[in-house]
């Protein structure tokens, strides 16, 4: 999931935006140029927790990733989102050089309702506690007890959502015991996912309140480190297969045209398989414009190693997320070998 | 056939070449001051407009505490329960090229559009250069100058809010050393759900912003003022344009018979004459729009000068203009023209061939047209005292302004007439009882030029005494409120004790002048401290007081306010008072403040220091024998280390008190004087007018043998009786006017009333001015009457043609 900041930040490299809200996308371009003084990620380190479900700020970049697939009582698929991003402006890790940056979505087959935030840290505006945890920006509020056991709320102007996230299966470390690589020079993030949340609640629609049911995933990631230059953005799914097992995977594209995959097996139990580059494949197969833009909307996605051989295709094809950094991110539907839901992330089609 | 019948026409301009320039000059001048004075308020508007928009957008709502700053726990409190809010804190910051206002914004929170948000992710190095400890200063070009070399980097930018330097909140408190904020602007998309307001933060208050709504009420006066002299200038150059026009239509008559019997149609013949008034329209209104921009940017500096002055409202001194303003320049200009000339071209609709080509007198005294003037005199009049009866604030001000002017206009003629009839009635030679019966006989058609005329007198009347009046007011008033001879600044406390130190026993009393903000009654105030001392007692210029009020400030009660604020809030002494801070007061006097855009509260000093630890204790009035002026300044330099500029003695006060005086009222006067001119030209185009069409009456008292010379003499005589009486009638007019001004509109804009004189001489001035005018303006047509071949004058006798 290290894919979503990275390809925020590509997505701005070299391109001025001119609505409000730019503030962050420039702090990201910044973010891009150097990663000196901060500290960069080691394949020897081992995750604790709870302590790792809080904040690095001695880090770069971090994120809390939140996304969950639902069915309302009313029968309709739904699928929410709920993001908090920290970004240091400078070394040091001191509450006051922390930007906070916060996307929340919510998304039906016809419907995709979005909103952005932004904090400054040191204020009381936004962080994020690890014990009990703890993590917001504003009222939007992912807490709990703990990390397995969390209410999540966010709203825009006309939806909310209140939703409660338990989970049923471990915290599963990506990559090599967490250190996920993102390129052949060896760019890398700590990375670890909850992906067997259960999760209910109620979403507040401009229609009406539903009561809704389903999976939820959570991605936590942090690094110092930016994109490769030559990568130009980023195809990214999370699924819940039937029979229980989850499929990360990750597609990053180069300018050239060729790129670099990453991804993870998880079984139902909880223990995970790196995928290495080129061990999954994903191949565009349908595409829509969306804001403009000619996007992806459907994927073939192969994993001959799992036997994996299925069709993702998006809940709702115009989930674009108009924020400071715009991207595609919304629920999909998984068919093939195997069937089941999940997510999609897409960046850097401009 | 168009081609043809427009080169006929435009022969005429050929032969008249004057008649065109007077046209064309008519339009432009009127086109000129309109369109001059729109660019002033257009830029001052827009100068507001940034000022109210560099937080929040201008439209968004505030929350504020009436108790004073709001801790940053609040803001984060607010936040956590749905509140969209943007903290903003402001002060003063010291630049090596003088004082700032700065203002601290969080851009990322801020509402969309924020400009200095905006502005912070434009420059150079994006957003990083303007947030975190290295983050920049923000602000116009000429704010950036006066904080180059500063402890901290500065930027410019082009289009901020003037004088105005913008810092990343945490940059901001650390510059103004403070923990808290002072507002916190409201975001216009608020969430789903969010907590009550007193639940979250019981303690603030939503606010409208303090922004270009109220700058613009503020300035409202000013603009009006100007709008109103913009107006009147064009409706004067729309008399020159009628005279004009309307005497190239008389000369032409027998020109578009001719046509007519050629067998050009009516509409055609009308459709040539519209095309060639747009030629003109269009050309003069290119000119005036120019001329505009000239007079504008001229005019601005002092504009900017004046409102900074009077109101403390910050304007560019430099104009930019847009296409609409050119536009719309032109579109008065053709409007115009088509105005002045509507009368002339119904006539030439309605020519036929066979009509007479000799040129037509105006109108005749009509008794009818009178009596209809006089009752729409009336009406203008009832509706103008209604609004001043009735009405409240500065639109009804003017409606009783511009109600009055329009009421005396009309009833110039019959003022004008029932004049004449008097001064006919006196038995004289057949010649004098002659020269009043033509004279009131000529009013009606001279009537446009001398309703101009007066209204232009009444306004220079008017303005003159209300500025007159306000000038000799203000200088009494510094006289009082200067009373020091010394006033000085330390540049720190420990300096402020050295010189107190080395004061002592050099001076006769030592007083201190210091000072804080904060929010009195709703709007932002000054709070003094003083201290009992003769100094007050003796010259401080009370309106309104208990009787004991200077023992009871040496006791430590009660506060003495501002006739600003006593009039914004209805205070009266003995009114209670609720000060910043929560405590209140109670209202022992009631002080002018001419000038003051802000209301003032004036506390005993121990109370202020008292209540407001923090006030600002650097400032001191030194009451010294006036020839140790120097001596003291020379010490205080020398062995204080006091820089100069920290020092300025009362005479410098006082001139660059008038100096502001002067430069704020120096665009009145400017345009006092052009409009002066403007009516003149129409006196001389109405002359020149009617000139022509006089023969037929002067024809037979030639013939009754009165030499031409006389007649000539007669003429000129009659225009500057005409201008004599109309300015005898505009100055009762002008020192309603003036009234006006001062004790209703100067109420309404500024919140002080000001007492009013009268200034005979400079009327004197005036009443010559305008005779010498009229007199010029009749010369030359009676030059040309005077040499004009006996062979025209016998013709009138002739049969027509």
């Amino acid at each position: 999931m290290n894919a979503r900041v990275y390809a925020h930040i590509l997505s701005v490299i070299g391109v001025l935006l001119t609505v409000p809200g730019t503030v962050l996308a420039q702090g990201f371009a910044g973010l891009g140029s150097s990663a000196v003084g901060f500290d960069l990620p080691d394949p020897d380190t081992r995750f604790t927790f709870p302590e790792d479900h809080g904040a690095h700020p001695e880090f770069r970049i971090e994120w809390w990733y939140l996304t969950a697939n639902l069915t309302g009582a009313d029968g309709e698929d739904y699928g929410i989102q709920w993001t908090l991003f920290r970004n240091a402006i400078a070394p040091g890790g001191a509450p006051e050089d922390q930007v906070w940056m916060a996307h929340a979505a919510v998304s039906a087959p016809d419907m995709h309702l979005t909103a952005e935030r932004f904090a400054r840290g040191g204020l009381g505006q936004a962080g994020v506690t690890a014990t009990p945890f703890e993590a917001w920006l504003d009222e939007w509020r992912m807490a709990g007890p703990s990390l397995a056991d969390v209410d999540l709320t966010a709203q825009g102007s006309d939806w909310a959502y209140d939703l409660t996230f338990s989970a049923t299966g471990p915290f599963v470390p990506q990559g090599q015991n967490g250190y996920s690589v993102k390129s052949e020079e060896g760019l890398a993030s700590q990375y670890y996912s909850q992906p067997f949340y259960e999760v209910t609640g109620t979403l507040t629609l401009p229609s009406g309140a539903v009561d809704v049911s389903g999976q939820g995933w959570l991605d936590r990631e942090w690094s110092s480190q930016p994109l490769a230059p030559d990568q130009t953005g980023w195809d990214w799914v999370s699924l819940h297969l039937d029979g229980g097992a989850k499929l990360m995977g990750y597609r990053l594209r180069r300018a050239d045209g060729t790129d670099y995959t990453v991804g993870t097996w998880i079984t139902a139990d909880g223990a995970p398989t790196p995928l290495n580059d080129g061990e999954i494949t994903m191949t565009d197969e349908r595409r829509a414009i969306v804001a403009g833009r000619d996007v992806p909307v459907a994927w073939a996605v192969a994993v001959p190693s799992h036997g994996v051989d299925i069709r993702a295709e998006a809940l709702g094809d115009q989930s674009w997320m108009e924020a400071a950094v715009p991207y595609w991110e919304g629920p999909v539907t998984v068919e093939g070998s195997h069937s089941g839901r999940g997510y999609l992330e897409m960046t850097g089609y401009e | 056939m168009t081609w043809p019948v427009l080169q006929a026409l435009l022969g005429h301009w050929r032969r008249h070449p004057f008649q065109m320039v007077t046209l064309i000059l008519g339009l432009a001048l009127a086109t000129a001051l309109w369109s001059g004075v729109q660019a002033i308020n257009a830029e001052a508007r827009a100068s507001y407009d940034r000022a109210a928009s560099a937080i929040g957008g201008g439209q968004a709502d505030e929350l504020i505490s009436p108790d004073g700053p709001i801790p940053l726990a609040t803001y984060a409190a607010l936040r956590r329960a749905g509140w969209r809010v943007s903290p903003v804190v402001e002060g003063w910051v010291d630049g090596p090229g003088g004082r700032v206002r700065l203002i601290g914004i969080d851009p990322l929170s801020a509402p969309p559009g924020t400009p200095a948000a905006m502005a912070a992710v434009g420059i150079e190095g994006g957003i990083l250069s303007f947030i975190g400890p290295q983050g920049a200063l923000l602000a116009t070009p000429a704010t950036a100058e006066r904080l180059e070399g500063g402890s901290r980097p500065v930027r410019a930018v082009e289009g901020l809010a003037p004088g105005l330097a913008f810092a990343d909140l945490p940059n901001a408190l650390a510059l103004l050393d403070r923990q808290d904020v002072d507002r916190l602007v409201i975001h216009p998309d608020q969430p789903l759900r969010q907590s009550p307001l007193t639940e979250v933060a019981p303690g603030l208050e939503r606010a409208r912003p303090a922004t270009a709504d109220d700058l613009g009420r503020l300035t409202d006066s000013f603009h009006l003022n100007l709008t109103a002299f913009g107006l009147l200038s064009f409706a004067v150059g729309l008399f020159i344009v009628n005279g004009a026009v309307g005497l190239a239509f008389e000369q032409r008559r027998p020109m578009f018979r001719t046509l007519r019997a050629l067998g050009v149609s009516s509409g055609r013949l009308v459709a040539t004459v519209v095309a060639e008034l747009l030629v003109f329209a269009l050309v003069a209104g290119l000119i005036g729009v120019a001329l505009g921009y000239l007079i504008a940017a001229a005019l601005l500096p002092d504009v900017a000068a004046t409102l900074r002055g009077l109101y403390g409202a910050a304007v560019e001194g430099t104009l930019t203009l847009s296409p609409v303003w050119w536009l719309s320049g032109l579109a008065i200009a053709v409007a115009g023209t088509a105005l002045a000339a509507v009368t002339s071209l119904w006539g030439v609709a309605r020519l036929t061939p066979l009509a007479s080509a000799r040129p037509r007198a105006w109108a005749r005294a009509n008794r009818q047209t009178m009596l209809a003037q006089l009752a729409a005199a009336l009406l203008a009049l009832m509706i103008a005292l209604g609004a001043g009866v009735a009405g409240h604030g500065l639109l009804s001000g003017f409606i009783l302004l511009g109600g009055l002017l329009i009421a005396a206009a009309l009833a110039l003629p019959a003022a004008l007439t029932g004049l004449l009839a008097l001064a006919g009635r006196q038995r004289g030679t057949a010649l004098r009882e002659w020269f009043w019966a033509d004279t009131r006989q000529q009013v009606p058609g001279l009537s446009l030029a001398l309703m101009a005329l007066l209204l232009a007198l009444a306004a220079n009347i008017g303005v003159g005494t209300m500025v007159q009046s306000f000038r000799d007011t203000f200088t009494g008033w510094l006289d009082q409120r200067l009373a020091s001879e010394l006033y000085v600044t330390a540049e720190t406390e420990a300096q402020a004790a050295e010189m107190l130190d080395w004061l002592d026993g050099r001076t006769d009393a030592v007083l201190p002048i210091w000072d804080t903000e904060g929010e009195v009654l709703g709007a932002p105030a000054e709070i003094y401290g003083v201290v009992d001392h003769p100094t007050y007692r003796d010259n401080w210029p009370l309106l309104d007081a208990v009787p004991d009020v200077w023992d009871r400030i040496g006791a430590g009660q009660g506060a003495l306010v501002n006739e600003q604020l006593a009039r914004r809030e209805g205070l009266a002494p003995g009114d209670p008072l609720p000060m910043p801070g929560g405590w209140t007061t109670e209202v022992t006097g009631i002080y002018s403040d001419y000038g003051n855009p802000l209301g003032q509260v004036i506390l005993p000093n121990g109370v202020l220091i008292e209540r407001y630890p923090d006030v600002d204790r650097l400032n001191f009035g030194l009451r010294i024998d006036p020839a140790r002026v120097d001596e003291i300044t020379a010490g205080l330099e020398d062995e204080v280390g006091l820089p100069p500029d920290n020092m300025v003695d009362q005479a410098a006060l006082k001139a660059f008190s008038l100096d502001v005086f002067e430069r704020t009222f120096a665009v009145t006067g400017a345009l006092n004087v052009l409009t002066l001119a403007v009516a003149g030209v129409a006196i001389l185009t109405s002359l020149l007018t009617l000139a022509n069409m006089r023969l037929p009456q002067l024809a037979p008292v030639w013939a009754l043998g009165v030499t031409r010379d006389w007649l000539a003499r007669i003429e000129l005589l009659r225009s500057v009786i005409l201008a004599a009486l109309t300015f005898v009638l505009a100055i009762p007019v002008g020192l309603v006017l003036a009234w006006v001004l001062l004790a209703v509109i100067n109420v309404e804009a500024f919140g002080w009333r000001l007492p009013m004189h009268l200034y005979p001489l400079d009327w004197l001035w005036l009443g010559l001015l305008s005779a010498a005018a009229a007199g010029l303006a009749g010369l030359w047509p009676a030059r040309r009457l005077a040499s004009r071949p006996p062979s025209d004058l016998i013709r009138v006798f002739s049969n027509e043609r």
